[in-house]
């Protein structure tokens, strides 16, 4: 079912860059890439150290487009949406957002983080987590205005929160808790949407469940999408273009033009495999870096000791 | 050894309540401070417990002493002294530990230096052993007026400081990467509120001494979050229970000859025990409506 709502749309993501797509009738809606640039990097280069992690990075995001930003641990995901957040320095090139350069805070931009259990006991409710999103930013007494309590109504709507909305966010499961993230991301009507592995350590229901919440707001309001993923089997069906970062250098273009043996291989600069099975898409022979041979070592002991390892990049 | 107590004199020494409304007199200025400290420390409580900060609390009067020591060998203002060493501290575990680990190592140094330190300045301050003993475990009574403004003062700088900042903090306590997205000055949010932290401790410890801040600043807002979730009622329980615990304990220890903290301290713990009997059903209330959702998304 999901697989082939996966090789479906993707045919749609192709009719976005000229090919006749065949199973989805003609949209009256332009394609996204015919869009309004939203955000655009302008030979932009950024590394720590000798360590380069990309190079001349020119991109521009258009209006509605999803984005999937792949490649391995270390590799500039995370750093790239630093950048786009005005949290990081470029070291060279340019980036500009809504045509002006990037600032820390803009409110146009929402940000949907990683999954993180919120302790038993927090003070907050459904709701008043959502409010964050609306009036978080705001210094004052907390004294919630009518008009920020309308907003957080048709927020907790728009993510389907409702039925929970006064249950401690506490005692919430992490995909209703992240499904409140999305919402704190939406309030202040961003005109894009990042999102930094968002599905991670959700049940594939829950995984479905969020991203469609993702996908509809940037087929409904045109919000592009800049999504970070290690694996892009669960947003397949929606993505339009594809960013793989590796080894300081990247491949950017549809789903069907980058996740290509040769490409991955031209990328790697090792023999890399791609292999597509039922509407998946599985990459094989990834180079081991340090920290996959060092997965492969502990992995006998503790499945879960990957995460600690990860080098934030 | 058996200590020879009868039974009528263990009471008639935890409570006295002869002469009281003269006592009470004398002890106006006490309770004054008692009450202002429940209020800040309920407030600053709710977020010592959500950023998971209770052991810096412990570590910030364990320097907050040393100061306080300091400052009674030198013979200047105690709760200047003390003011110094919190706020040092709370500056230090706010500017090298912004995360979890690294902070708790940093507190786990500095305490017994900071401890060290003050029973050094006690074991040279010649004057009587009773104002030294009552920095660690709390004052008898007497706070005169002098400190009663000092402590004033710093009180209404706390509170203004945390109302001024509550949602951006609630944010941070939450998510500080999305908050952080959001155009929120994490940083400066983490060290400011180390510092109105390090106020909280400076006054608290005049009352109850360093070894006891804790049953002001963590476990008020420990048992309201037991029987609450709103963002609204949990600060407001947390200080009523932190304002009935120091005043009650005042007032309890009035006509005793035993210092405050012991009543403090029971009564804050009584709270939370009551609470915490209460928030067991309504945990397990909570965990069935999760699976009543769960049953229904099912279905």
């Amino acid at each position: 079912m999901k697989q082939d709502v996966g090789t479906m749309t993707r045919a749609d993501a192709s009719a976005a860059t000229g090919h006749v797509s065949r199973e989805e009738p003609l949209q009256l809606k332009p394609a996204p890439s015919e869009g309004p640039v939203v955000l655009s990097l302008t030979n932009a280069n950024l590394g720590f150290g000798q360590r380069t992690l990309w190079h001349d990075l020119t991109l521009d995001v258009h209006a509605g487009e999803f984005l999937a930003v792949l490649g391995p641990n270390g590799s500039g995901k995370t750093s790239l949406l630093k950048t786009i957040l005005g949290q990081q320095q470029l070291d060279a090139g340019s980036i500009s957002f809504d045509g002006h350069p990037v600032r820390r805070g803009d409110r146009r931009i929402g940000y949907i983080p990683q999954q993180r259990i919120i302790p038993q006991g927090t003070p907050m409710r459904a709701r008043d987590m959502i409010a964050l999103g609306v009036n978080g930013h705001r210094w004052g007494l907390p004294i919630s205005r009518r008009e920020d309590r309308r907003q957080v109504d048709e927020l907790i709507d728009a993510v389907g929160a409702r039925r929970y909305a006064t249950v401690p966010v506490g005692n919430l499961s992490g995909g209703e808790q992240q499904r409140l993230r999305v919402g704190q991301a939406l309030a202040g009507d961003p005109r894009l949407l990042l999102c930094d592995e968002p599905l991670l350590s959700l049940d594939l229901q829950h995984q479905r469940g969020v991203s469609e919440l993702i996908d509809r707001r940037r087929r409904e309001q045109d919000s592009a999408v800049i999504f970070v993923t290690h694996d892009v089997n669960p947003v397949l069906g929606m993505v339009d273009r594809v960013l793989y970062l590796a080894g300081g250098q990247f491949r950017e273009g549809t789903p069907d033009e980058v996740l290509r043996s040769d490409v991955l291989t031209d990328l790697y600069g090792t023999p890399v495999d791609v292999i597509r099975s039922g509407g998946r898409i599985v990459v094989v022979g990834i180079p081991d870096s340090e920290t996959h041979q060092h997965h492969a070592e502990t992995h006998q002991h503790s499945a879960e000791s990957a995460p600690h390892s990860e080098p934030k990049a | 050894m058996i200590v020879h107590l009868a039974s009528s004199d263990l009471w008639s020494q935890l409570f006295n309540f002869s002469n009281y409304g003269e006592l009470l007199a004398l002890v106006k200025n006490s309770i004054f401070a008692g009450a202002v400290l429940g209020i800040i420390g309920g407030l600053i409580g709710v977020f010592v417990m959500q950023r998971d900060m209770a052991f810096a609390v412990h570590g910030i009067s364990e320097l907050s002493f040393a100061g306080a020591s300091a400052a009674l060998l030198f013979g200047v203002n105690v709760v200047v002294g003390s003011l110094g060493g919190s706020l040092l501290a709370a500056i230090l575990i706010g500017l090298l530990g912004s995360r979890a680990r690294d902070r708790n190592s940093i507190i786990a140094v500095l305490m017994p230096f900071g401890l060290g330190l003050g029973i050094l300045f006690l074991a040279l301050y010649p004057g009587r052993s009773a104002n030294k003993f009552g920095l660690l475990t709390g004052q008898i009574v007497s706070v005169d007026d002098p400190q009663l403004g000092w402590l004033m003062a710093i009180s209404v700088i706390v509170l203004i400081g945390l109302l001024v900042m509550w949602r951006p903090l609630s944010f941070d306590s939450l998510d500080a990467d999305v908050a952080a997205a959001r155009g929120i000055p994490v940083r400066f949010i983490s060290l400011a509120f180390m510092i109105l932290l390090g106020l909280a401790v400076a006054v608290s410890i005049q009352i109850v001494g360093a070894l006891l801040v804790l049953s002001l600043l963590v476990t008020p807002a420990a048992a309201a979050m037991r029987v609450s979730s709103s963002p609204f009622v949990v600060p407001l329980l947390s200080v009523v229970f932190a304002l009935v615990s120091v005043v009650g304990g005042i007032l309890l220890a009035l006509g005793g000859a035993l210092p405050i903290s012991p009543y403090v301290t029971t009564i804050s713990f009584l709270i939370y025990l009551v609470c915490r009997l209460a928030g067991t059903r309504k945990a397990t209330g909570g965990a069935r409506q999760r699976l009543d959702r769960q049953l229904a998304l099912k279905a």
